[in-house]
């Protein structure tokens, strides 16, 4: 990809369409790299805006400039139409063209992209998605999961220098969802393209989004960096059952005998089952709320071994009264969640600005 | 033995040239107003509709009677014909071939409209969203994937016009080798008590519209290939 200083990496994306019964006003400024998941509740508008992007759908009014390159800005009529764009879309059915198979399929985007703009290859694609044993084969002869992967081999093969997903896994049962989040996560580290992510599930934001925009009712409430969204007080997400945050963690080393790996995270280390990614690689960490216990002095003789000293930022009701929900700073801006009963909170004396040591009962490292 | 008579050869040809000639310009025209049909929100899309359908419940001979005047030497397309130096179209092969288009345009529009709406929007977002533009996403995905809907299209305007009579009779009169179709033949040697001929004829006419119409329950009814 060629970004010159003056293209800055940026997506600026202002929409304001009026449907019936629904209004989508947003304002966004996203990073012009990694994934951003527009997340939120249904009929909250993710997928309007996604569509606004590609251009399926003209807001009434609306200025939109992807990493420089001005798609659309109403107030000098300029709208550049969908084939025009230089997107790949990947819609939650995988709505394969069932009159080719699937090689045609991939190539139909292909064909149509300019040797000059070709920035992956039909090989690495293919390779990427692990669809090589299906070219030949027609769509209604895949399994839900196989056509969702030649979706998105299909985008990605047009050389897209913004990748739009809509709940791409939604239509997918858990078995077949799992089977695709590895190949979105070796997307998300192998290809250096922008994606928006259109999700109501905080797993899957939270295994691929480096940013989210939080939506309710057509606005968005929130936007930032995964962690920061994750742990807002102000959002609902912070009481979900599975409520947690994502840190990006860095693999320090690997204990053979106990099968288990070192990763350093803010403000400490943490043990995790053994992985096989090399020492200095980077990877996220997924610490639940409810696995986080507190504690005034490091625990001694505990099975708990992950133990991480934290200063108490604040303490706030939870949907279940007796509970509370601890938000912990672990330093350089990591913020860590802790489900504890409202019981321990007073007895302990936990309050803003308390020194207290985490104990992570679980944590799950995310590749 | 019974055979065709020269006459009633000519007849058969030249209804087999009229519904060729008729198919063939119905799904040129057809095809862009079913998809305009399929896919527009104007208010007009219901009355272009019902103008569409009106041959449907039309007596034959009202329709034939409306164009005899429209295209006779005072009516108003019938000036535009003598103007380019094209003369009037009632009782001639033309004549006739304007006609069927206006008969049978129901029977090419509406399973082609039906084709269209079936596929729908998605797929075209989809070839869009691949750089494909409006006309290329037409060409490589709309137009194959309404396959079975252009060959019900076809097939069936083909065989409506093959079974026209009133609108002929109205337009085109009985001229041996020009106007004179099958239906008419029949027709003519029933009131001449030619039963065997016509026999031969109708029963001609009642193999090939049971054939096709065969054909075409059975090629939509077998699965897509796979």
């Amino acid at each position: 990809m060629t970004a010159s200083a003056s293209t800055p990496s940026t997506i600026i994306a202002r929409f304001q369409v009026v449907w019936p019964g629904f209004t989508l006003d947003v304002d966004l400024q996203l990073p012009g790299r990694g994934v951003t998941a527009l997340f939120g509740p249904s009929g909250s508008g993710k997928t309007s805006i996604l569509r606004c992007v590609a251009g399926l759908e003209r807001a009434t009014s609306g200025y939109l400039a992807v990493n420089g390159q001005v798609w659309q800005d109403d107030a000098r009529r300029a709208f550049t139409p969908t084939h025009r764009r230089p997107i790949g879309y990947v819609f939650q059915e995988a709505s394969l063209f069932s009159h080719l198979s699937v090689r045609r399929n991939l190539e139909f985007g292909l064909k149509r992209t300019p040797v000059a703009e070709h920035q992956v290859g039909l090989e690495q694609t293919i390779a990427l998605l692990g669809i090589g044993h299906l070219l030949d084969r027609r769509p209604e002869r895949l399994s839900g999961g196989e056509r969702q992967r030649v979706a998105i081999a299909r985008a990605l093969a047009a050389s897209p220098r913004l990748l739009l997903m809509d709940e791409p896994l939604a239509a997918l049962d858990l078995e077949r969802k799992g089977e695709i989040l590895p190949y979105l996560e070796r997307l998300h580290g192998e290809l250096d393209i922008p994606v928006l992510y259109v999700s109501h599930s905080p797993d899957e934001v939270a295994r691929l989004a480096d940013h989210v925009v939080y939506l309710e009712a057509g606005r968005a409430r929130a936007v930032g960096p995964l962690n920061e969204i994750l742990t807002r007080p102000d959002l609902p997400l912070v009481h979900l059952d599975e409520a947690a945050a994502v840190l990006d963690a860095r693999v320090a080393g690997h204990d053979e005998v106990y099968h288990l790996t070192e990763v350093s995270i803010p403000g400490g280390r943490l043990a995790v089952s053994h992985s096989a990614l090399p020492v200095g690689a980077w990877t996220r960490v997924r610490i639940h709320a409810r696995d986080v216990s507190l504690a005034l002095q490091p625990p001694e003789r505990s099975s708990i071994q992950n133990m991480l000293p934290a200063r108490v930022l604040d303490v706030r009701g939870d949907r279940d009264p007796a509970q509370a929900l601890v938000r912990l700073d672990l330093g350089e801006g990591a913020i860590l969640l802790a489900r504890v009963t409202r019981r321990s909170v007073a007895h302990l004396g936990i309050a803003p600005g308390v020194e207290v040591y985490a104990q992570v009962k679980s944590v799950a490292l995310m590749d | 033995m019974l055979t065709l008579i020269s006459d009633d050869w000519a007849a058969v040809w030249l209804t087999l040239k009229l519904a060729s000639t008729t198919t063939a310009i119905l799904m040129v025209i057809g095809t862009p107003i079913a998809w305009w049909l399929a896919r527009t929100r104007s208010g007009f899309k219901g009355l272009v509709g019902a103008v569409v359908a009106l041959p449907l419940v039309l007596p034959p001979t009202v329709l034939g009677f409306y164009l005899l005047i429209a295209l006779g030497p005072h009516g108003p397309v019938g000036q535009i014909t003598q103007a380019l130096g094209l003369g009037v179209l009632p009782f001639t092969f033309p004549g006739l071939v304007v006609a069927s288009v206006f008969y049978s345009l129901p029977f090419v529009v509406q399973p082609l409209q039906q084709a269209f709406e079936a596929i729908g929007a998605r797929p075209l977002e989809v070839a869009a969203t691949l750089r494909a533009s409006p006309w290329d996403a037409f060409f490589s995905v709309a137009l194959p994937l309404a396959r079975p809907g252009f060959i019900t299209a076809a097939i069936l305007g083909f065989a409506h016009t093959v079974g026209e009579f009133g609108v002929v009779l109205m337009i085109g009169g009985n001229i041996p080798g020009q106007t004179r179709v099958v239906s008419v033949q029949i027709y003519d040697h029933v009131e001449a008590l030619e039963y065997a001929q016509a026999h031969l004829l109708a029963g001609g006419m009642l193999l090939f519209s049971f054939l096709a119409l065969f054909a075409l329950y059975t090629l939509n009814a077998r699965p897509p290939k796979a």
